[in-house]
């Protein structure tokens, strides 16, 4: 299957290349026939993709070590769960699926267009197959999945310890979903620009693309949120590393866009500034991958650490001045058709959230890239770490929660000043009875000014979304007297992406009360305890009952339990695990790789609620185990090779049994040291969190995105919809069909 | 095997290169593909379906108390007047287009 695998990239590269010259010629030459190939050459790198892509789920699922990537990221006990996942934790793998992903996405939007936007879609086609035939050469001769061994190992490897998470199953598809999708209206852009067909037409045929990449991206950032949160045991969910950043600039990115896009569609206003956020985020889509794979700055999730630096360095520069070359070309075209009315107005809302969340953008990258620029100036590489963003980040988030407040409560074009006062009354109202209530609420927020501003703005723009709402039921009940849940339905399925952006709205302000109370007033205690003794945070009794052991053919498990008080009653219990998986290092020996503190990932013992978060982890120290462990070592060291000479000598049957003899005895031995954590337990060190607030951070993630999906479903076209109130026969008829005044 | 995944191999080959070169192929038979530029009102319908968004997002601003009887009235002419200039040139092109 190995072979198919190969020849299938190379066709796969060999179609994008062929498509490539039939959409440029189809474009040049206005000859139909060879656009559509173009077009069919993208659904047929979609379909090469796919079968590749199976190909090595299925070595991953039947545990195929004869390919080198299986043997390095899987083995015969990694859960099947993961065994799935394990393909893109690998850097063949995961190149193989960003281009699976990209082909399916490209296949979807061309099929949706093929019969619209002539001038534009073969050119983004074209650079569409250029993004397929960039990545696919890479996994054909750069990290090719499907190079195999003539003597594969009986075992591999297998799975990072770190990646055995659930949220890992999804995470990376989730952020490849969002990269790739970024690339479609990259891609219209482009070929907009080319064409000079900058209208409306390429907006409204990938601002749905654009909605889902801002969806996929946000769901990934989340996920990867949650598993730091659970799986790294340090406490938080957000570290500013490298690759989150990567990952969080072009959602920023493509945030502004889907605010300013509307200013174009309604006044024909800032198209420069909407392509180049287009054109940004699709650069910095690429950017993300890079990082990722590249390794070039020290992150966590550089899990593909390798030589792709170059290719990638050389595809960033042709798209960053490429972009500007054709924004600069074709200048006198985007100029903008209108301007702005009034100061007192959406638009100016819009432009002042798209400025915020550039400048936002632009110090993350900034302080991501702060290294490598140090670095290439002054020759030392210098790390400003996370304290480097808060003083530039905390204020601009403040800013933005105020205008997704502002925003849903002001109107298109101007408004009066008697206006802004009926709309602006109550949400100021609520958001300065929360200011006051909590400055002066006995052991409130009032020594964290920035926690407090967010929490009484959280109030301004739940209580402005929440009348919005209210005041649009109303005037639907006014004519249609329908119930309130029935009329809210209908007003929102009416007006989706008016209420969904709402909806996201209020998520953001969620999750942004809950990031400022859980990082303001977090309580944390390292400590190290014995089995019996407690430890005080936050005026909870933490108390080490018991230490726990387990031991299967994965890992060893040393876990305690622990039992939480507040006030001599009883909260909760949890139990919190450190996970040691056997290292491939033959200097640990063979006993020794059993707890390798390398190998090794946290389970955390966690209680939530609506309040507060009460976070645990273990941090095993195995070093009293060192003298069993060393003189295990020892014993095997000398015992295993007299076993391994017997049996190479015996027939295969007879010389198995001798090996599993051997092997059985190594695991009573490793199961007799790991049991003396229960037997004779050591003080050992726990992480110790009370946060509070912090599932409200997931809450407002889960509302933006259920109101991300609202904006996102499919409504029937304005055309559509008005053909009940549209005479037919337009040439022949004057009245045009203009909206007629129906419910809202 | 080998000869098994090889003829897999051309299978999938001779696949593509038939599904990808098909609109090439009849086209050799039959030409007569339609050049037509319709971009140009692929854009003014575009536009028009966002100004017709406009119309029923100041409607709805307007019942919802964000815009005064004044400034509605006078949007709602504004808005109407563009929505049918872009009416006209729609007629225009598809006119020019037959």
């Amino acid at each position: 299957m190995a072979l198919i695998g190969r020849a299938l990239l190379i066709m796969a590269l060999g179609t994008a290349v062929c498509g490539i010259g039939a959409s440029i010629y189809g474009a040049r030459t206005g000859m139909r026939e060879w656009v559509d190939a173009g077009r069919r050459s993208v659904y047929a790198l979609a379909a090469l993709a796919t079968i590749a892509f199976a190909i090595l789920e299925d070595a991953f699922w039947r545990n195929d070590f004869s390919f080198n990537v299986v043997a390095n990221h899987s083995s015969t006990t990694t859960p099947a769960f993961y065994k799935l996942a394990a393909a893109w934790s690998s850097q063949e793998g995961s190149l193989l699926l960003w281009v699976f992903l990209l082909s399916l996405w490209s296949s979807l939007i061309l099929f949706l267009v093929r019969k619209r936007a002539r001038e534009i879609t073969p050119y983004a086609t074209t650079v569409l197959l250029g993004f397929a035939a960039f990545f696919t050469s890479l996994a054909a001769f750069w990290a090719n999945p499907f190079t195999t061994s003539a003597n594969p190992p009986a075992e591999g490897l297998g799975l990072d310890p770190l990646l055995l998470h659930p949220t890992m199953m999804i995470h990376p598809p989730m952020l490849y979903s969002g990269y790739t999708l970024l690339t479609i209206p990259f891609a219209f852009a482009v070929g907009a620009l080319i064409t000079g067909r900058l209208g409306a037409e390429w907006i409204a045929l990938t601002r749905r693309f654009a909605l889902a990449a801002w969806l996929f991206l946000g769901i990934g950032i989340l996920l990867g949120a949650l598993w730091s949160y659970t799986e790294l045991g340090w406490g938080g969910y957000w570290a500013w590393d490298p690759v989150e950043n990567a990952a969080l600039m072009p959602w920023l990115c493509i945030t502004a866009f889907i605010h300013s896009v509307m200013i174009q569609e309604k006044r024909g206003m800032l198209k420069v500034w909407n392509v180049s956020l287009v054109l940004a985020a699709g650069t910095l889509s690429i950017l993300g991958t890079f990082l990722v794979r590249s390794g070039i700055l020290d992150s966590i999730h550089a899990f593909g650490a390798s030589t792709l630096g170059v290719p990638f360095v050389i595809l960033l520069a042709v798209m960053v001045l490429g972009s500007i070359g054709l924004i600069v070309w074709r200048r006198d075209q985007l100029r903008s058709d209108a301007r702005l009315e009034s100061l007192l107005s959406r638009e100016a809302v819009f432009l002042l959230q798209n400025l915020v969340l550039v400048g936002m953008v632009f110090v993350i990258f900034w302080v991501t890239f702060f290294p490598l620029i140090s670095e290439a100036l002054t020759g030392t590489k210098v790390s400003v770490g996370p304290p480097a963003f808060t003083p530039f980040i905390v204020p601009l988030a403040l800013i933005l929660v105020a205008l997704s407040g502002i925003g849903p409560i002001i109107a298109w074009r101007r408004v009066t000043v008697a206006n802004l006062r009926r709309s602006f009354a109550l949400p100021v109202t609520a958001g300065l009875v929360t200011f006051f209530v909590l400055l002066f609420w006995p052991g409130g927020p009032s020594s964290r000014p920035f926690a407090l501003i967010m929490f009484a703005l959280g109030g301004f723009v739940l209580t402005s979304v929440a009348q919005e709402l209210w005041r649009g039921v109303a005037a639907r009940r006014a004519t249609t007297h329908e119930v309130v849940p029935l009329a809210t339905v209908r007003l929102v399925r009416r007006n989706r992406r008016r209420y969904g952006g709402y909806t996201v709205h209020a998520g953001l302000a969620i999750l942004l009360v809950g990031v400022a109370a859980s990082s303001s007033f977090q309580h944390s205690s390292d400590v190290i305890l014995k089995p019996g003794q407690s430890a005080h945070v936050d005026g909870y009794a933490i108390r080490y009952v018991r230490p726990t052991e387990s031991l299967s053919s994965q890992k060893i498990a040393f876990g305690a339990v622990l039992d939480v008080t507040k006030g001599g009653k009883h909260v909760t219990t949890v139990t919190t695990v450190r996970n040691f998986y056997p290292s491939q290092n033959p200097s640990d020996g063979l006993i020794g790789k059993f707890f390798d503190t390398s190998q090794a990932d946290s389970q955390v013992g966690l209680d939530q609620n609506l309040s507060r978060n009460i976070w645990t982890v273990i941090n095993v120290d195995p070093t009293p185990l060192a003298p069993l462990i060393n003189k295990g070592n020892n014993v095997f060291a000398a015992y295993a090779p007299q076993v391994m000479t017997k049996a190479a000598k015996l027939p295969p049957d007879q010389a198995q049994a001798a090996m599993n003899g051997l092997w059985a005895e190594r695991d009573l031995a490793v199961s007799e040291i790991a049991r003396r954590f229960v037997t004779h337990p050591w003080p050992t060190e726990f992480l110790l969190i009370v946060d509070p607030l912090v599932i409200w951070i997931w809450l407002g993630a889960l509302i933006m995105g259920i109101g991300g999906l609202i904006a996102l479903w499919p409504v029937p076209s304005f055309a559509r919809r008005r053909v009940q109130v549209a005479s037919p026969a337009r040439p022949a008829a004057p009245p045009p069909p203009v909206p007629v005044r129906e419910p809202v | 095997m080998q000869v098994v995944e090889y003829l897999v191999i051309f299978t999938i080959l001779f696949a593509v290169v038939a599904f990808v070169s098909a609109p090439v192929r009849r086209a050799l038979v039959a030409r007569g593909a339609d050049h037509a530029d319709d971009s140009t009102l692929a854009d003014l319908e575009a536009a028009r379906d966002a100004k017709y968004r406009e119309l029923r997002d100041a409607d709805l601003d307007h019942r919802t108390g964000k815009l005064s009887d004044a400034d509605y009235e006078e949007l709602d002419q504004t808005l109407r007047g563009e929505a049918i200039a872009i009416m006209h040139d729609i007629d225009r092109a598809t006119i020019e287009r037959q």
